[in-house]
Formats: structure tokens, C-alpha cells, sequence
């Protein structure tokens, strides 16, 4: 689809970001899928001119954009705000050795937990980093604040973090095209080492000098063309940045509002001075009290977390009724209805594992990814999931905690992605200091839960060009694991056997199971041969439902349904395949016992 | 619904709603309208419930729709047509596919998939507009464009000419599926006119 409408182009907040960089002239992008922040990259990488990567994870996504900043060139880092947790070390310093060529650091946050494990609110990096924020409320203003970020970056020599939310990346909206700029400084080595080389000595100049940026920074917050005020009815004046502007708008369209665009640090004195002139002073912001509790500090009196809630998005109705409670409409009760939670979809490899965990009795230390819905029933198979990488050290630190002989009570879980992303390290200790609990490493061939990125073992760029697809076993065997098994996980008996087999060792054991997600594009064009049942043959075991199988159901039987209908007269109901929905895996074939699931040779 | 409105997508991940709800969008930017859609992604397109939400009118702020404001709403799955009930208002309309797709519970026997469930939005002064989109997809030839039968249904009630989405069909369909979207939209259309 193009993108073109007469009002200018309709894009998501992420495309937005993708042009604006390409119009900022930026050379370098890296970063690490992760909802919302995944499709930045994703776009800017159809570029002409962009050097585009997907790193194995976020540290290395931002050193990558540190490094190309250190020869003059534009560069960007992108990620979801849990990313930031991961690469807060480079980000740190990097705001002491500053940049030559402009450094910006998208932060795609994520309040309601949409797609993440938590909902940090990421401007309080901004503060602890000491560096510049800025917060655009739609995609047409993010677009905007790219090059403003870059020429920002440049003039004060800092990083200069870029605040997104799920309802500005996801969000389409109109947004106006500009032409490429050339970015001002010329690429070529340059070596400052009393800038670069951050040994105390050094560091102690340069945090000297953090000190005196955030104070010019500040200073030119106050005229900062995207802080402004909107003049209104200045009974009630509103502070508010990002998407709660918007609310704030629609909410009370008649109040004054003092907008910033820069969350970080804060215009002072504009705020004093609009303080000054309003009635009462009120904080609209998602999650944290951060604008209120650095007003405060400003000894500005000002409502904001007493009135408007801590937790989860905003939206109008939320900001309007929290401050004017009486204008909250009747509205219809929900009805009481059955969920209807994500789940692996017809055919994916996982379910072939967990549903083999599911009946292992062991405690399964998941991690991020499509598999963590591996937690849902009928399979509830996953007992802790935290963090990147998190699954193998939390086993193994429950291995040491329990003690001898405890090693087959507990697996870790983590996709191939994951493992790549931060898992690595947590093997490297398992191996080092002497845990054994199997590691099962879930090998679909991509980065599958933000939709398809390739990875250091997928065999492809960015762009799908051909790259070298990292030996996951030869990896695990240098580090020093003597056990290292690979299965079909659509083969549920076979996989049941080595699992077994794998846990009951007394010495570290990967078992890699290896099937790609049949969400991939060549999965996805093969005309698969689906399966069926016979439904003459099936006993009513549930077995196949199981396994929580999209493509599977299971029909009740009415009362004497089953004698009458030539069953067994203690049937319960028969499973039926909806060959549309089934995706050829076998799963539930290799689980029949009687010859009640067929594949449907030649039916399509 | 002239000068603006708020249309609420609902269905289940893989049923086409982000397609849907973009051919929408095109039609009423093509209108003149300014508008602003919010969309979900990751952890929600796993078969579970979705929604997208699309607002239009002279100025749009805020991307969400507030709870009992939305206009329209478009279900693609029967449940997910009553999932919503507190977006709407008494006068709302929703289009809804017949199609049921089963959520985990109900197909593994572990809940039931409710009987009557429209009725729930009738008794309610909602307007309930039921079309057989998968049925009238297939008889085009092609069951995967149920999304686009839809599309058409709720053309009838935009104020955008139907000539137009059609040249958007044709726009920004690939060339080898554009003749049966086509059919797909002007058979939804009909049902509805």
C-alpha cells in the first residue's frame, strides 16, 4: 500500500519516525524488535541511503549507533522501553563522552502492558541519564521531532532520547512529507580521546561538563519552539506532554494548556510564569508523576497523581472524569462472556513442547516471547517469566537454592531470539558454576512475537539478504555443555523421550527443538495437506484438545447422543479439526492412539 | 454520523480488521475528513480479541474512542460484536459478521459459546445490522476477503461515496486479488442498501 493521501500521507507513528529519520539524513540504525517500537526500523530500513541492522540486542543496538556517532554520522537506536533497561549502561556514559554525530534513542513505552511485562515509565532515564527528552503526541509530530532530536544532539553534544507510547507508534495519522537533509558533520575517524575514553580521570572533566549541557539545555528549553503555551480559559491551566495533550484537548477544549514537547529538563520559568496567570495548576501525565514531581520541586503548587491514575493509559473519558467527577455518562455493563486470550497459533512448533511439559510435572522458567503463552490453559506449562534471558539463571539459582539432586525438578524455556538476545551469559554461568537443569532452546528461525525479524540464527538481514546463521548447537558445546539434543517438537512422543532424557542427566543438557513458526512467509505459501478426523474412530480421550490447538474442537454429547450416534455409551463428545484452521503439523496425529486423526493426502 | 464519528473494529486476531479498517480510513480522508486510527500489536494478534478505532471529523485529537462513543461498530465474530457493549450508546450501530469462531474455552468444552448473543445489543436501542460476510466472501470466490465484504456493508452508512472505496480497492489491493475485493466490497454494499 502507499501512503499517500490528499491531506499528506497517512502513517503510524512508527512510519512517521522511520521518514523523519530519513529526512534528518541519518546514516546508522540498530536496534532490537519490541512492541511498539519494532516497525521504526522495520521502515526506515526501505530507505535508500540508511544503513539498517537489527542487533541481538538492545546494548549492542545502541553502541552500534554510539559508534557511528563517534565518526560524524547520524545515527539512531530503537526499542521498547524494556530494551532501555538493557542498554542503560552504554546510555549512561554516553551522555559523558556526548557525540559527534547526532545520537537519538527511541524509547517506545508501553503503559497498559499492551505487549510487555511491565509498564516503567522511561522519562525518569531522561533524568538519570542527564539527557534531553523529547515527547511528540502524534505521528505527525514525531516525525517533526526526529531532526529536531538530531540537531539538538548535535548542538549541546549529547544523546537526545526520543519518548514514544504504544498510542503515538500505533496510531495512524496525517502526517506532511520533507525532503532529505544532509546531515552537517563530515564522516571521518577523529580521535579525542579525553572525550571518548572514559577513565576517571577523564569522566570527571566530562561530568563536569553534563552538568554545565543540562544547564544551557534548560535555558533553551524556555523558548523550545515544541514547548508552548495554548491560551484559553485560564480558570484551570493544564501541564500535560505525549499523548495526554491529546486527551487534555478533546477533554476540556477551552482550558489553557502549556504543551511540552521536551520532557527533559524542564522550561522553569515558562512553567512558573503559567502557573502565575491560571487559576489552578494540573498535571495530565501517563504513569509516573514525573512533570508534577519536579514542579513541586519548583515550589509550583499543582494537582496531578491525586486526580489522575498511575497506572494504565489515559484516555479522554479517564482525564475528564478524574477532574470533573460529575460528567461521567451512564454506560451500557459489559456482558459476562467467554475470553478470548492470544494464543500459539494452528501448527506452532512450541505447543508440541509445552504440551509435553505440561505433563512433566517440572517447574518451567519461561522467558519473553510467543512461547509465554505456553502459560495459558489447557497447557500451563510456564511458572515464572521476568525478563530477557531471565529463564536459565532463575533456574539455576533454584537449582543452587534447593540443592543436590534437585536439577531435574526445574527447565528453563527461551526462544532463539532471546537465547541470541541475553540467554547466552546465563549458560555460560550454568556451565561455569555447575547447575544442571536442561535449557530447552525454542528454534523457530526467527523472531517471531514482534512479527517476523530475522536474528543471528535466522540466516537473513534486515532486508531478508542471505547472512551467516549462527550454529546454536556448536554455540552451546563451546561453551562447554556436553549434552546438546535436537527434536522435532511436532513429533510430541519422540520430543516426550529426549526431554526425559535430557532432564534426568546430572550434567548441564540443552535440548534445542527445532521447527520453524509456521507464521513465516514460506510456511505460509506451501498449500498444507491439512489433517482431519475420523470421526467413527475417535474415543473421546482429549488428547489432541489438549493441546490447546486452535484448529481443534471438541463437540459435547447431548444426552444419549453417544449410543445413539454408535459410541460408547460413557462417551463424552468427540474432537473435531477444522482443516481450514490447521496448519499440518501432525501434533495431534502423533498423540492419537486410534486412528482417529488423518492427514488429508491429496485433499487440496 | 456527518461531522464526525468514532468506528470501533472488534474481532479476532488474522480476521483482516487492520485491512479493513484502513480501506475505511483511506475513504474518509479522501472525503476531507482528518482522522486518526489506533491499532494494537504483538501479544493481542495471537488468535485473541482485537480492535482497532477509527475517529474522523474536522479536527481529530485524541486516537482513542471513549467508552459509549463509539458510533459504529464493525464486529467480525459474533461474540466480539457484544465484548465491546460499553463503547456503545443507545442508537449505535453494529455490523456484524454471523461468523463464530470458538475462543479456547468453548473448544475444549470448556465453556459454551452463548446462544442469542445479538439480542443482547437489540434489547439495548443498538441497531443491529447482521451480515453472512464469510458466506458472501465465498460467493465471490474467495473466502478471505470476508474483511472487505464488511467494508462494503459499512460503506452504506459513511459519508463517502462507494465509487471511492472502490478506487482505493483498486489502488491499494495487489493487482491479482483487486477484481475479487471488488465483488467482495459491492456484495457487502448490497446487502446493506
Amino acid at each position: 500500500m502507499t501512503h499517500d493521501t490528499t491531506q499528506g500521507l497517512w502513517l503510524s507513528g512508527n512510519e512517521a519516525i522511520a521518514l523523519g529519520a530519513y529526512e534528518a539524513g541519518v546514516k546508522v540504525a540498530s536496534g532490537y524488535p519490541g512492541t511498539p517500537s519494532t516497525e521504526i526500523l522495520e521502515n526506515l530500513c526501505t530507505y535508500q541511503g540508511v544503513y539498517c541492522e537489527w542487533a541481538p540486542n538492545e546494548k549492542v543496538g545502541l553502541e552500534t549507533a554510539l559508534g557511528a556517532s563517534f565518526v560524524g554520522a547520524r545515527a539512531l537506536a530503537t526499542m521498547k522501553h524494556v530494551g532501555v533497561n538493557v542498554a542503560a549502561d552504554p546510555l549512561f556514559t554516553a551522555s559523558y563522552t556526548g557525540v559527534r554525530g547526532g545520537l537519538v534513542l527511541v524509547s517506545a513505552d508501553d503503559p497498559e502492558m499492551h505487549s510487555s511485562q511491565n509498564e516503567q515509565d522511561n522519562r525518569n532515564y531522561a533524568f538519570a541519564a542527564k539527557v534531553p527528552m523529547l515527547e511528540p503526541s502524534d505521528p505527525s509530530e514525531a516525525k517533526e521531532m526526529v531532526g529536531a532530536a538530531f540537531r539538538l544532539s548535535e548542538e549541546l553534544d549529547t544523546p537526545v532520547m526520543l519518548r514514544i507510547t504504544t498510542r503515538v507508534s500505533h496510531v495512524k495519522g496525517v502526517v506532511t512529507k520533507g525532503v532529505r537533509e544532509e546531515a552537517p558533520v563530515a564522516i571521518g575517524i577523529e580521535k579525542v580521546p579525553g572525550k571518548l575514553v572514559m577513565l576517571p580521570a577523564m569522566a570527571r572533566k566530562r561530568r563536569v561538563y553534563v552538568e554545565e549541557r543540562m544547564a544551557r539545555c534548560k535555558k533553551l528549553a524556555e523558548a523550545y519552539p515544541y514547548n508552548r503555551i495554548e491560551d484559553g480559559d485560564r480558570r484551570r491551566g493544564f501541564v500535560t506532554s505525549g499523548v495526554s495533550y491529546l486527551y487534555v484537548k478533546e477533554a476540556f477544549p477551552e482550558a489553557a494548556v502549556l504543551k511540552l514537547g521536551m520532557c527533559w529538563p524542564l522550561p522553569e520559568e515558562m512553567i512558573r510564569s503559567f502557573a502565575a496567570t491560571v487559576g489552578e495548576l494540573i498535571v495530565v501525565e501517563e504513569l509516573d508523576p514525573f512533570l508534577e514531581t519536579h514542579i513541586k520541586a519548583m515550589g509550583i503548587p499543582c494537582r496531578g497523581k491525586e486526580l489522575i491514575p498511575n497506572q494504565g493509559e489515559l484516555n479522554t473519558a479517564i482525564v475528564r472524569e478524574a477532574i470533573d467527577p460529575a460528567s461521567r455518562p451512564q454506560l451500557f455493563a459489559p456482558v459476562e462472556l467467554p475470553n478470548r486470550p492470544p494464543n500459539m497459533c494452528a501448527g506452532c512448533p512450541h505447543r508440541g513442547i509445552f504440551y509435553n511439559l505440561s505433563r512433566m510435572k517440572l517447574f518451567v522458567s519461561g522467558d519473553i516471547g510467543c512461547y509465554t503463552l505456553g502459560f495459558l490453559p489447557p497447557l500451563s506449562a510456564m511458572d515464572a517469566c521476568v525478563c530477557m534471558g531471565a529463564s536459565v539463571p532463575i533456574a539455576h539459582g533454584m537449582v543452587k537454592a534447593l540443592g543436590e539432586g534437585s536439577h531435574d525438578k526445574v527447565v528453563s524455556v527461551i526462544g532463539d531470539s532471546t537465547f541470541l538476545h541475553s540467554g547466552i551469559t546465563g549458560l555460560v554461568n550454568s556451565v561455569y558454576n555447575g547447575s544442571a537443569a536442561t535449557l530447552i532452546i525454542l528454534d523457530n528461525r526467527i523472531t517471531a512475537m514482534t512479527g517476523q525479524q530475522h536474528n543471528p540464527a535466522s540466516g537473513g538481514t534486515i532486508l531478508g539478504d542471505p547472512a551467516p546463521s549462527l550454529d546454536l548447537e556448536g554455540l552451546c558445546r563451546a561453551i562447554g555443555v556436553k549434552h546438546v539434543f535436537t527434536v522435532n517438537p511436532h513429533d510430541v512422543v519422540e520430543t516426550r523421550k529426549v526431554l526425559k532424557a535430557a532432564v534426568e542427566l546430572s550434567e548441564p543438557s540443552v535440548v534445542i527443538s527445532r521447527a520453524p513458526c509456521v507464521l513465516l512467509p514460506e510456511m505460509k505459501e506451501r498449500r498444507p495437506v491439512s489433517y482431519f478426523t475420523n470421526q467413527d474412530n475417535c474415543v473421546g480421550c482429549m488428547s489432541c484438545i489438549r493441546l490447546g490447538c486452535p484448529a481443534i474442537s471438541w463437540t459435547a454429547f447431548a444426552e444419549g447422543e453417544a449410543e445413539r450416534r454408535g459410541y460408547r455409551a460413557t462417551q463424552k463428545g468427540v474432537s473435531k479439526i477444522d482443516e481450514i484452521l490447521c496448519n499440518d503439523c501432525g501434533q495431534c496425529a502423533s498423540l492419537c492412539k486410534f486412528n482417529a486423526i488423518t492427514r488429508g493426502e491429496g485433499k487440496k | 454520523m456527518n461531522d464526525q464519528g468514532n468506528i470501533l473494529f472488534s474481532g479476532v486476531g488474522g480476521q483482516g480488521i487492520l485491512l479493513a479498517s484502513e480501506i475505511t480510513a483511506y475513504g474518509l480522508l479522501r472525503a476531507g475528513y482528518d482522522a486518526k486510527k489506533s491499532e494494537v500489536h504483538g501479544m493481542a494478534q495471537r488468535g485473541g480479541s482485537v480492535t482497532a478505532q477509527l475517529r474522523y471529523g474536522k479536527k481529530v485529537y485524541s486516537p482513542l474512542i471513549e467508552p459509549g462513543r463509539a458510533d459504529v461498530q464493525m464486529a467480525f465474530e459474533m461474540m466480539e460484536a457484544v465484548r465491546y457493549l460499553p463503547y456503545l450508546h443507545r442508537g449505535s450501530k453494529v455490523i456484524v459478521n454471523t461468523q463464530k469462531i470458538l475462543p479456547p474455552a468453548v473448544a475444549t468444552g470448556q465453556a459454551v459459546y452463548p446462544e442469542g448473543i445479538l439480542d443482547e445489543l437489540r434489547r439495548r436501542d443498538i441497531e443491529v445490522i447482521a451480515v453472512d460476510a464469510f458466506e458472501l466472501a465465498r460467493s465471490v470466490g474467495e473466502g478471505r476477503t470476508a474483511n472487505v465484504v464488511m467494508v462494503g456493508a459499512l460503506s452504506v452508512f459513511l459519508p463517502v461515496e462507494g465509487e471511492v472505496f472502490a478506487e482505493i480497492i483498486r489502488a491499494r489491493v495487489p493487482e491479482r486479488f483487486r477484481e475479487v475485493n471488488l465483488e467482495a466490497f459491492a456484495a457487502g454494499r448490497k446487502a446493506c442498501q
